[in-house]
């Protein structure tokens, strides 16, 4: 069956684009975080949606599972072919298809990266940009908007799925369909004001469709940038400090950030916030409104923003941040997860409380931290953790931090974000069952043959 | 603890209060309600002056009679619990300067040259004004004088003789000199005014980096390529410790073509580079400051500005720049001078 597999799929892309070969499959078995490899039968790149839809139906036809894969660093697993079958490889179709700069929305295909519609942009349309989430430029907006994810304007524009503005998706059956403005209109400004059927493709990972382009918004490209880091003390403080910083609406991003290295930052709480200006005057008043919003604090003594001369700024401004990335070497070996879970503001201080208590218990390298989301209506709280990949022993831990992690989000009322695998279980086992029960039902209508991605997202 | 050095005998004596009454930050009806303010200070009671510091080092300066009127200030100010700045702010840095205690022995030959906590400054020791130096760095010999703007002489008390005895210990005891070329200018105003207020024992010979540029220029003078340039001059907090040196500057600049032009915020009017207000959370004062500051070095016309700290330079260079003036520290000058 594989020989027969390989051999029509190269008929569909070439057979430069398919691959079958041991070191291939190895390659797309894993990524770099915890969950065991799950090796592929093959690997397919295709050009268009045309090729995307031969090789669904050619899936459906030998009954072949389909995972949909950007590059491969949503770092929970899901880009694994748990049941076997064809590893799509989205990043050939990477072409950036038209920018809006009156409506600011870019509508790019479902390969195109972050860093490319960034490079784009800047060349192009330098008074634009998009939300770039910190994971490596090579990530695809598409593998980002559909796990939800956040970046450096979800404070000003929510969750990266919130600034989806419309979707071209080739169903698991085979046919193309359009999501939101552009399935009436040429143009691809939102998804209101008809039924949003977008979230059939959000949040699923990859179970429910193949996504070939989609369309994202843009925004204004400050010519002056700044950021500021407040900081305190006191973790039940955290939710009313947020809640008064992002009351300004004046906020592009804000990350808190609690971490035991280096030594100095060790129990402090830090909120970095970028924000942009047209002028200097601006920004000047941007600032003031957000250090007056927390000034109650600051008259008590009790939290304050970090004096950064401006050399040191640059660091805090780079975009995607470093910073993580850092973090993922610091066990080296590579290994690098973290549970993201999104939650209510309010549940900071617990969130805080349950990362530290677990990192002391499994004795893992930590680094705590979160990305508000919308105007202080969530966040993204988020527990990494390091490990050596090449000493089991460090992984095995890792694993059972993360589980223990998932279970205590769940627990404050968090939803662990992009889960994986044993994660998605615990989600299952407390979800309204019907609601549970109707995602099954979805899923067997769009897919008869289930062949997206399965072992995701079932009990 | 040895108490500040300070005689409440003089300031009752004290005709002018000049330590008050040239305040630039605090304004006083007439010299008796300065009077009145100071006082209370010197008596421990509590005073409008303790909460409104800019902790701009000045009045250290403006004291006809050395009475230390700065460093009681700050006595005070711990004393009673008044925090410039918001605690975690002044906790986190205290962290983030303390010793590490990851010295090791060096063997160093003389000119060795302190370049305090600032690793990223030792490039600045370069070429024949420096010619054979050896430079020593690191949170284990930081001067640690930046606690004056926190309130928190304790700190200085604890960690300025360690830092001593890391110089010694580590550095000069075995080296051919007993001489240490201070970069910093806060370093030069620890080893030398602190030390002697709060009676700190130093072992060694602490050599301002002006002095030591003024006689390299004597010895290199064949060397100089006259500059033949303006410059404006940002006079550092630091500075307000060590007046007599603000000539020798005079000099080194009258040997290397630079002419020092004349502006409102010099000298004894010096403004704040308006780094520290920021860290006290007063950042529209820190703006005004360094408005002020550049509107001033516009208004005068030159090509340089000469920092002569590199905290000044960070909080203002970029500004600077954009305004049009080049910013460089002293010995940048310098090696322009002598053709580096
Ligand atoms: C250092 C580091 C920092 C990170 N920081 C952030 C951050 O700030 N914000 C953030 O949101 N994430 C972050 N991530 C997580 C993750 O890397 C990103 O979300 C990334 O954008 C995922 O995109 P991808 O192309 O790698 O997706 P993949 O991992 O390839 O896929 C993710 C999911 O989407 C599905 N999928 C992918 N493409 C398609 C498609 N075309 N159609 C249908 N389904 C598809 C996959 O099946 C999978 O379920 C970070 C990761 C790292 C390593
Ligand atoms: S400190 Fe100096 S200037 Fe101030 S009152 Fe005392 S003697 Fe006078
Ligand atoms: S340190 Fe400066 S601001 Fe404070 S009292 Fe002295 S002169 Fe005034």
């Amino acid at each position: 069956m594989t020989t027969d597999l390989i051999t029509r799929l190269e008929k569909i892309v070439g057979p430069r684009f398919v691959s079958g070969e041991a070191e291939e499959r190895y390659l797309y078995s894993m990524d770099q975080g915890t969950m065991p490899p799950a090796v592929p039968d093959a690997v397919v790149m295709p050009k268009n949606s045309d090729e995307v839809q031969q090789i669904v139906r050619l899936a459906n036809e030998l009954k072949v599972p389909v995972v949909p894969m950007g590059a491969g660093l949503v770092l929970s697993g899901l880009t694994r072919a748990l049941k076997g079958g064809i590893i799509l490889d989205m990043k050939r179709m990477n072409r950036i298809i038209v920018v809006n700069p009156i409506s600011r929305y870019a509508v790019v295909e479902g390969g195109a990266s972050q860093g490319m519609l960034k490079a784009y942009l800047k060349k192009h349309h330098p008074g634009l940009k998009h939300s770039m989430p910190d994971a490596p430029p090579i990530a695809t907006l598409a593998g980002n908007v559909c796990i939800h994810g956040s970046g450096h304007l979800s404070v000003l524009g929510g969750s990266h799925s919130d600034m989806l503005t419309g979707m071209e998706v080739v169903l698991p059956s085979g046919e193309i369909i359009r999501t939101g403005a552009c399935s009436v209109s040429p143009d691809w400004f939102g998804r209101s004001p008809l039924p949003d059927l977008s979230g059939l493709f959000l949040g699923w990972s990859g179970t429910t469709g193949i996504v070939t382009r989609l369309g994202i918004k843009l925004f204004p490209n400050y010519k002056h940038n700044d950021v500021l880091i407040f900081v305190s003390e006191d973790a039940d403080l955290m939710p009313d400090m947020i809640s008064k910083l992002t009351s300004t609406q004046v906020a592009e991003d804000m990350t808190p950030w609690m971490s035991p290295k280096p030594d100095w930052a060790r129990g402090f709480l830090h909120i970095n916030i970028a924000y942009g200006a047209h002028s200097k005057k601006e920004l000047t008043f941007k600032r003031n409104l957000m250090q007056a919003s927390v000034r109650e604090y600051i008259d008590r003594k009790i939290a304050g923003f970090l004096p950064l001369p401006p050399p040191q700024k640059g660091r805090f401004l780079k975009i995607p941040s470093p910073d993580l990335a850092r973090f993922a070497d610091l066990r080296k070996g590579g290994g690098f997860e973290y549970v993201g879970a999104i939650m209510a503001i309010e549940h900071f201080p617990a969130a805080y409380r349950a990362g530290l208590a677990i990192a002391e218990k499994f004795n893992v390298g930590y680094s705590l931290g979160a990305r508000i989301i919308g105007a202080g209506h969530s966040m993204m709280f988020f527990f990494a953790y390091a490990f050596n990949r090449a000493d089991a022993e460090d992984v095995k831990r890792a694993s059972e931090a993360l589980e223990a992690t998932n279970t205590a989000a769940l627990k404050i009322g968090g939803i662990p974000w992009k889960a994986e695998l044993p994660a998605q279980k615990q989600i299952i086992e407390k979800m309204d069952p019907n609601t549970f029960a109707l995602m099954g039902r979805i899923r067997s209508v769009l897919d008869p043959n289930h062949i997206m991605n399965p072992g995701n997202w079932e009990k | 603890m040895k108490p500040i050095k300070f005689d409440p005998a003089v300031c009752v004596n004290c005709d002018t209060i000049d330590c008050l009454m040239k305040c630039q930050y605090i304004s006083f009806t007439d010299i008796s309600e300065a009077r009145e303010e100071k006082l209370k200070i010197n008596d421990g009671r509590d005073s409008r002056v303790l909460t409104q510091c800019l902790t701009c080092y000045a009045c250290q300066e403006y004291c006809p009679f050395e009475n230390n009127p700065f460093y009681l200030l700050v006595e005070r100010q711990e004393e009673k619990g008044i925090l410039p700045a918001p605690k975690p702010i002044v906790e986190e840095q205290l962290r983030m300067m303390a010793p590490r205690g990851r010295i090791a022995p060096q063997a160093v030959s003389g000119p060795v040259v302190d370049m305090c906590a600032f690793p990223m400054l030792t490039g600045c020791v370069r070429g024949k004004l420096f010619e054979g130096a050896t430079t020593i760095v690191g949170t284990d010999i930081f001067c640690n004088i930046m606690w004056l703007h926190f309130a928190k002489n304790s700190i200085i008390r604890e960690r300025v003789p360690l830092m001593i005895d890391n110089i010694m210990s580590f550095y000069l005891k075995n080296s051919d000199t007993n001489e240490l070329v201070c970069f910093h200018d806060e370093c030069y105003g620890t080893y030398t005014s602190v030390a002697d207020a709060y009676g700190i024992e130093v072992p060694f010979k602490p050599i301002h980096q002006f002095d030591y540029y003024n006689q390299r220029l004597n010895v290199l003078k064949d060397s100089i390529k006259p500059i033949n340039a303006k410059i404006v001059y940002q006079r550092p907090c630091s500075n307000r410790l060590s007046p007599q040196t603000d000539k020798v500057l005079d000099e080194i600049f009258a040997k290397i073509g630079a002419e020092r032009v004349p502006r409102k915020h010099d000298r004894e009017n010096a403004l704040c580079c308006g780094g520290v207000p920021r860290a006290h959370q007063r950042d529209e004062l820190a703006d005004e400051l360094v408005d002020k500051n550049i509107n001033d070095m516009l208004s005068v016309g030159a090509t340089y500005c000469v920092f002569n700290c590199p905290f000044c330079m960070a909080t203002l260079g970029q500004e600077v720049a954009e305004k049009g003036l080049m910013p460089v520290l002293v010995s940048d000058l310098v090696q322009i001078a002598l053709g580096e």
